[in-house]
């Protein structure tokens, strides 16, 4: 013990001890403590320089062409699929490449998709097609809405909509999706009422959460689908502690943590793979890459990691980087992540590469921070093009059906749409009397928010 | 019925609360095998196995942000941070979070859980371990925020608020943990043992929160305080040989008003008493109550005792504990207004 002591601890232990083998060990650590200061002199060299701040900058910003060369892509089916129980060591690589089905053709390719046959029938796709179209057209029509006035705020998902849509159809009754704000396709693909989520964008008297919060925060227990905060990150940490009450309970329920490339770099996101990597419950971490937050470029967040991905090595956690434009690609790597959560093998991190071709909501220009032309050349294309090119290539799709599913859906929407308008709009019709705002509170309205609510009025 | 200190009382309602609710659960740095650093959980994990009580990561972001999840969720979770002056990188979590679940999802999700922190000065802990936080959660719409002043309260508010549908923040004053501290650095810490309070009943029961509890009676003027400040505040008045009525808030939030403009209408003096910083602190917010609802009976203006408007120093600690002598000063300024 005393020989093997370092010499820290061999300069307290010769302090304290009379005899003659800790003096000499004291000794000899004073002359490797010398030896050490006299080598740092010598170390000095023409290497040395002033340290520089490094600020990582995009590669390209408005009136330059835009350039995604640095986004390496394997072609589709080209990564493998490990069993789900593989040792997260055994896996790295799949943090630092993109797994993709579908090709260039529409084709599905390779072992993920391989996966998932069975998985998924024809009507399935279909639906999952109509999905992203009718959370396209429901985008539209709100952003509309929002410019006349009839909302205070709105965000899109154009050209995200696969990640959302295709994730919840590999979730099932008592799973829980703590989402961010760009993940409304939960709520499309599970069948949640489109009227409701108006009402909540209106604010209107109809909306569930009595127009208390912003547009586009919804809450919907029933479908899985946590209430939304405004304080980024936060939800992340809450959905592993949702896993862990699940496993608590024995409970088959998993829990779902979404989140963008930005807000990775909130402590909650760490705090979040702290617990899942110290508790292991069937929790499924997922992050969005748009590449965007706000006019932040992905590489403020990321700093020196290789991906955003790489973030779970550190914590013994499997990650999967997936494309985000390939629905067939989302949902094949949301069976893996399933699949573990639901063997009790523990935690999973998905990156999927995306792009948000829409400014971040109704209040940013993306035209003031990348070329316009930037969401054009996004290498991954678009994803409801690209499923469609996969139903027609295998004959379950048609141009005509297409148009024809596009009417339909713009239908569906401005139908609601009507509805929705009908109860009211942020400031026409009947909107949230003032007296919800002392409602929920707490449970049970203490006498000083009763004495302030009888002051108000009502 | 037992005898025990305020660690005891706050371990027996944990094992009350667990025994009766297999949802209780407890977590925190060093609560599980180790028993707490303050002992608070000792027993626990032995008796309830570690899915029900066990150690987190040092992250009170994460301590919180996960007990708001098992919450929402459908369990109780009774988490301990190990100080309140090591509450701040969970802050967000509660502020933004815990206290706003129920309003924003409209009742469709809530957040039950209870965060337990040792509060307050008087055992030189310096700047980092000896604050007072309470006025940071009491101004946060969606809190209740509880400090008990003895053994007997301390187990029947902890078991309330467990109880309770709602996040409750629950402030342990430190210096009282083993026994009544009244604010005489130099002389010999009392023991619970020889105190009323200091007889819990066993089982469970409850103090409900937002009721105050006058612990001494008098006519010529009113403390109010909470905490370590209840037995400083007895000291003084004892000392200054005054009639002065002695109201021990328990709860700051939901606040008990009625017991206070009750007592402050009928002694037309009043004095607020707190160990946190006076600026923006409890006390300001009572101060202005108390003005409001009482005025035409005030004899003298409202005075406020409380900790300096400084970080809380380490070897100057005595300097800056709001002690009796600084009390008697107070209470001799509005028995003469």
């Amino acid at each position: 013990m005393r020989r093997d002591s370092a010499g820290g601890h061999a300069l307290s232990f010769a302090v304290s001890d009379p005899h003659g083998d800790a003096v000499r060990l004291f000794v000899q650590n004073l002359g490797h403590v010398r030896g050490l200061i006299t080598g740092g002199i010598a170390m000095s060299d023409d290497q040395e320089r002033a340290p520089h701040l490094h600020v990582p900058e995009p590669a390209i910003r408005p009136g330059g062409v835009p350039d995604f060369s640095h986004v390496q892509i394997p072609p589709a089916g080209s990564v493998r699929r490990p069993d789900p129980g593989e040792t997260p060591e055994n896996m790295r690589d799949l943090a630092f490449t993109i797994i993709r089905v579908l090709d260039r053709d529409g084709a599905a390719v390779g072992p993920w998709a391989e996966a998932l046959e069975g998985a998924l029938d024809d009507e399935a796709l279909r639906k999952g097609l109509r999905d992203m179209m009718l959370l396209r057209a429901y985008d539209t029509r709100m952003l509309t809405a929002q410019r006349q006035g009839k909302s205070s705020f709105y965000m899109q998902h154009l050209g995200e909509e696969a990640i959302s849509c295709a994730f919840q159809t590999a979730l099932r009754k008592g799973d829980m999706n703590f989402p961010t704000y760009r993940q409304a396709g939960l709520l499309v693909a599970s069948g949640y009422p489109l009227v409701t989520m108006m009402c909540q964008v209106f604010s209107n008297d109809a909306d569930p959460g009595h127009g208390r919060q912003l547009p586009v925060f919804y809450s919907a227990r029933d479908h899985g689908f946590f209430s939304i905060s405004g304080n980024l990150a936060t939800q992340y940490v809450q959905a592993v502690g949702w896993a862990m009450a699940a496993a608590i309970r024995g409970d088959r329920h998993l829990a779902v943590g979404w989140i963008g490339d930005g807000s990775t770099a909130e402590s909650d996101f760490h705090g979040a793979l702290v617990f899942a990597s110290t508790y292991k419950p069937p929790v499924i971490l997922n992050i969005v890459n748009n590449q965007w937050a706000i006019s932040t470029f992905q590489g403020i967040a990321r700093g020196g990691a290789g991906t955003f991905a790489a973030r779970a090595h550190g914590f013994g956690i499997p990650a999967l980087r997936v494309d985000g434009n390939d629905y067939l690609a989302v949902r094949a790597a949301a069976d893996w992540a399933v699949q573990r959560a639901r063997r009790d093998l523990g935690p999973t991190l998905i990156e999927y590469v995306t792009y948000r071709a829409g400014g971040h909501s109704t209040s940013d220009d993306p035209a003031a921070y990348r070329p316009k032309e930037e969401g054009a050349a996004w290498p991954l294309g678009d994803p409801i093009l690209r499923l469609k090119a996969h139903l027609i290539a295998r004959d379950l799709w048609s141009e005509d059906r297409h148009r024809q599913a596009e009417a339909e859906v713009m239908d569906e929407v401005i139908t609601a749409q009507k509805e929705a308008e009908a109860i009211g709009t942020l400031h026409s019709g009947k909107r949230p009397s003032p007296r919800y705002m002392f409602d929920d509170v707490f449970a049970e309205m203490p006498p000083h928010l009763i004495r302030q609510r009888t002051e108000m009025g009502y | 019925m037992a005898r025990m200190t305020m660690i005891e009382a706050i371990r027996d309602a944990h094992m009350v609360a667990m025994e009766r609710d297999p949802d209780v659960i407890v977590m925190g740095q060093d609560v599980g095998y180790f028993g707490g650093v303050f002992r608070c959980t000792a027993g626990l994990q032995e008796k309830f196995g570690v899915t029900r009580c066990f150690d987190a990561p040092i992250s009170e972001l994460g301590i919180i942000g996960t007990a708001f999840g098992m919450a929402a969720y459908g369990l109780r979770p009774v988490v301990e941070i190990q100080f309140a002056d090591y509450m701040y990188p969970g802050y967000d979590q509660i502020v933004s979070e815990a206290a706003r679940l129920r309003y924003r999802s409209a009742g469709e999700f809530t957040c039950p859980m209870v965060v337990r922190m040792p509060t307050g000065g008087g055992i030189f802990g310096g700047l980092t371990h000896s604050q007072s936080p309470e006025a940071l959660f009491t101004h946060v719409a969606g809190l209740k925020t509880v400090v008990p002043s003895n053994p007997r309260d301390a187990k029947g508010l902890l078991l309330a608020a467990i109880a309770d549908p709602d996040p409750v923040i629950f402030l342990e004053p430190k210096r009282l943990y083993n026994g009544p501290f009244d604010g005489h650095f130099d002389r010999p810490t009392q023991s619970w043992a020889g105190h009323d309070l200091g007889e819990v009943d066993s089982g469970y029961f409850e103090v409900p929160l937002g009721r105050a509890s006058v612990v001494r009676g008098g006519s010529g003027a009113t403390i109010i305080a909470y905490g370590t400040m209840v037995h400083v505040a007895l000291a003084a008045v004892a000392e200054s040989g005054a009639d002065v009525e002695v109201i021990d808030l328990r709860t700051l939030l939901p606040l008990d008003l009625d017991c206070i403009t009750q007592s402050v209408c009928k002694t037309g003096r009043c004095i607020v008493l707190h160990e946190a910083t006076l600026t923006s602190g409890f006390g300001a917010e009572i101060a202005a109550l108390v003005q409001a609802e009482c005025f035409y009976s005030l004899e003298a203006p409202v005075v406020r005792v409380a900790g300096w408007d400084t970080p809380y120093p380490h070897a100057q600690e005595k300097a800056y504990f709001p002690g009796p002598a600084r009390v008697i000063r107070a209470i001799n300024t509005v028995l003469e207004g």
